[in-house]
């Protein structure tokens, strides 16, 4: 055990007092957050340039309609449409709206030209436009006053709730969803950050030959396992270093900007729909509130148990790899069957996160190759704990097992040079006896 | 007293046999070469005592004792692939490579820094070892094999790559650790590298071991009787039970004898004859290498 400890302490050391291991975690968390920043400061300032849109219109019932906002500037033209389409590229407009004349009761006919396809918001906010006040003249024909009409108009924004056993939660979906991506992807990212790094590392004592001397003193499973403990740690305080630093850069970011506009109001804005009076209720729920829908402890509790079990899964794998080849360019034709579940399960991720609770996302948070990525795309979703804890035992199980395939191929292989090596050796391997 | 005795072993891979049937005695501090071609399964048979691989039948015995994980601390191995962590500083790659042997933190430092000291490399403790020369990072290596004060040392091809002033350093501490009390396995293909230190030794070919035993004995069991003599003066004649093997001159009127003299003869009879026929510049028995001994015991076998 002693021993293990000094090729963990070795491993540890050597890589993260390595610069580019310092400048990596130091700078990941300022640029992850200087790009929300980024993106938020785009978000409150103003939203590109507005886009002039001509309105003709021969029915003669929207005049002065459409009112111009930050975004959208309405220019009504009394021309033909004819003429007006040839005029078109030469008069710097983003968008020709034509409105014929029209039947109320059934308005057909209406076309929107312009050069390239126009956002999905400005459509919205046409219809918008057009149907209310089609309505409104419906309305009036039915005899409906104006007073009444405003009377009826109601707005309505719903409040998600998450059900649970503790009680009611506020909930988020674009948090929980958000946060289900990001944990999937960061994982995916890590298992193969370190997993590869630990190939490295078996193929550099490989290559250097230094490996003959170090199982002279201990034995190959300690060394493999110093390797696969230390880059592990290497891992964790990396993701600890990210967590603090981006916690303390956001809280700081957020601080500076929440003064300045809030959040929520932002999602409303540049989802295109139409800016509704913000009441101090809604106002007073910024980013933290948001962020307090999402248990980050829980979510951070499962991704470092995921992290550690897949890695430990993923590493052996990666540890027989480097010890069956000779040179990093040979890792290649041994590396791809390894990363196709991981690739599945990236793949698998879009499914997963729409249905959080469907047979797909279920199996492949069982299977201890693509659990890690698929249970933390489930978890901010809520997972059953008879799910959670029958796929962490699966996990261990998994890692158990490849640990030992591995460590039976390892011992072969680090020794094993120049020979041309195919999955009927590393079969061989296994069976040796050693 | 054997400090290392091996009995019996064998050892196969899947398609051939490496060691069949191999037993050695290697007395207590001695120096005993191991010597074959390459792939006569030498390493093979080190890595079985260095508990590097584990022998399919047969036994090692280390001090009187069943080798066990315990012996890791009384051996050391320098392997013939060599190589350290490139981007390691030595002074911490000597100290990991010691403590990995189970020396204690405080006595490596200090015997790290007296090997160094000795090689007269202390300078270039905090360096990484790629900025080393090569023979620096072979004297490095070595120090790491015997950092740990090991009863049984082994060096598989002990001299290749080194160049030649190094060889001449390590063999000088090579001999003084054996003074201190240390065995010393050679391993090596190239037989007449370590031929000149070993006291003890053993010829293996194609995984079996075909003689072993003192240097000496063997020298004696495989004497030619041919003794070389230089000469001014040519040899008129020779008694008839002396045979003339080869004849050069190598001078204005000085020539090369080699000349075999009947088994149990008594050299100085030969000298005796010569003395009235011509003048002697040199007398020397001609011994075997332990190459030519090698070739005429497997030409002996096949």
């Amino acid at each position: 055990m002693n021993k293990i400890f000094l090729v963990v302490k070795r491993e540890y050391l050597t890589r993260v007092r390595k610069r580019s291991f310092i400048v990596m975690t130091l700078l990941t968390p300022i640029l992850f957050a200087s790009l929300v920043g980024a993106l938020l400061w785009i978000a409150t300032t103003d939203q590109g340039e507005q886009k002039i849109i001509t309105v003709i219109d021969d029915s003669g019932l929207f005049k002065n309609k459409f009112q111009s906002t930050e975004d959208l500037h309405f220019l009504y033209l009394e021309q033909n449409i004819e003429s007006a389409k040839e005029d078109f590229n030469q008069l710097g407009q983003d968008a020709l709206l034509y409105i014929p004349k029209i039947d109320v009761q059934n308005p057909q006919g209406i076309q929107l030209y312009s050069e390239s396809n126009p956002h999905f918001g400005v459509i919205n906010k046409i219809e918008n436009t057009l149907e209310k006040e089609i309505e409104r003249m419906k309305m009036k024909q039915l005899g409906v006053d104006q007073e009444t009409l405003q009377r009826i108009e109601t707005k309505v924004s719903i409040n998600t709730l998450s059900l649970t056993s503790s009680g009611e939660k506020k909930s988020n979906a674009e948090a929980t969803f958000g946060t289900a991506y990001v944990s999937s992807l960061l994982i995916y990212f890590f298992l193969f950050l370190y997993g590869v790094q630990v190939m490295k590392g078996v193929i550099e004592e490989k290559y250097n030959r230094i490996v003959e001397v170090i199982i002279s003193s201990i034995r190959p499973f300690q060394l493999m396992m110093g390797k696969i403990l230390g880059i592990a740690a290497v891992g964790l305080t990396q993701f600890l270093v990210w967590v603090i630093l981006s916690f303390l850069v956001t809280s700081a970011g957020v601080s500076l900007m929440g003064l300045k506009q809030d959040p929520a109001e932002l999602i409303g804005d540049s989802a295109g729909i139409e800016a509704q009076p913000v009441d101090m209720s809604t106002n007073s729920q910024g980013i933290w509130e948001l962020m307090e829908t999402i248990p980050f402890t829980y979510v951070m509790a499962t991704f470092i148990i995921y992290f550690l079990g897949g890695y430990f899964l993923y590493a052996s794998l990666f540890a027989v790899v480097g010890s069956a080849v000779d040179s990093d360019a040979d890792s290649q034709q041994f590396m791809f069957p390894i990363t196709i579940p991981l690739i599945i399960s990236i793949v698998a991720l879009g499914f997963v996160l729409n249905d959080p609770d469907g047979q797909i996302a279920f199996w492949m948070s069982m299977i201890p190759l693509t659990s890690p990525v698929i249970m933390l795309g489930r978890i901010p979703f809520g997972v059953p704990f008879w799910q959670l804890g029958l796929s962490v035992t699966l996990l261990i199980g998994g890692f158990i097992f490849t640990t030992w395939i591995a460590g039976r191929i390892y011992r072969v292989g680090i020794l094993t040079h120049g020979s041309k090596v195919n999955y009927k050796t590393l079969t061989k391997w296994f069976f040796q006896n050693y | 007293m054997f400090l290392l005795e091996v009995k019996n072993i064998y050892k196969s891979y899947a398609d051939h046999a490496a060691l069949t049937d191999v037993s050695l005695q290697i007395p207590n501090q001695s120096i005993f070469g191991l010597l074959g071609p390459n792939g006569a399964g030498k390493t093979t048979l080190i890595r079985i005592i260095t508990s590097i691989l584990q022998a399919d039948s047969g036994s090692v015995w280390l001090n009187g004792e069943q080798l066990n994980r315990n012996h890791i601390q009384v051996i050391g191995y320098l392997p013939e692939e060599r190589g350290l962590y490139k981007k390691m500083r030595v002074g911490e790659q000597l100290l990991y490579l010691a403590r990995l042997k189970g020396l204690e933190k405080s006595l490596a430092i200090e015997r790290i820094g007296d090997w160094l000291k000795k090689l007269d490399m202390t300078e270039w403790a905090g360096k990484n070892i790629e900025d080393l020369s090569k023979g620096m990072q072979q004297k490095i290596q070595f120090i790491a094999t015997v950092l740990h004060e090991p009863r049984l040392i082994i060096l598989d091809e002990p001299f290749s790559g080194f160049d030649p002033i190094n060889v001449n350093i390590i063999k000088d501490e090579i001999l003084e650790l054996k003074e201190k009390g240390a065995t010393i396995i050679f391993s090596t293909h190239r037989m007449e590298s370590v031929e000149s230190l070993c006291d003890h030794i053993a010829l293996i070919n194609k995984s079996e071991k075909i003689l072993d035993g003192p240097k000496k004995e063997i020298k004696q069991r495989y004497r030619t009787n041919k003794f070389e003599v230089d000469h001014v003066g040519p040899i008129a004649t020779l008694n008839g039970e002396y045979q003339i093997v080869d004849n050069q001159t190598i001078g204005n009127n000085i020539f090369n004898t080699v000349i075999r003299i009947p088994h149990d003869h008594n050299p100085n009879l030969l000298l005796k004859e010569l003395i009235t026929q011509t003048e002697i510049h040199r007398f020397s028995e001609v011994v075997p290498s332990m190459n030519e001994i090698f070739i005429s015991k497997v030409r002996e076998q096949s």
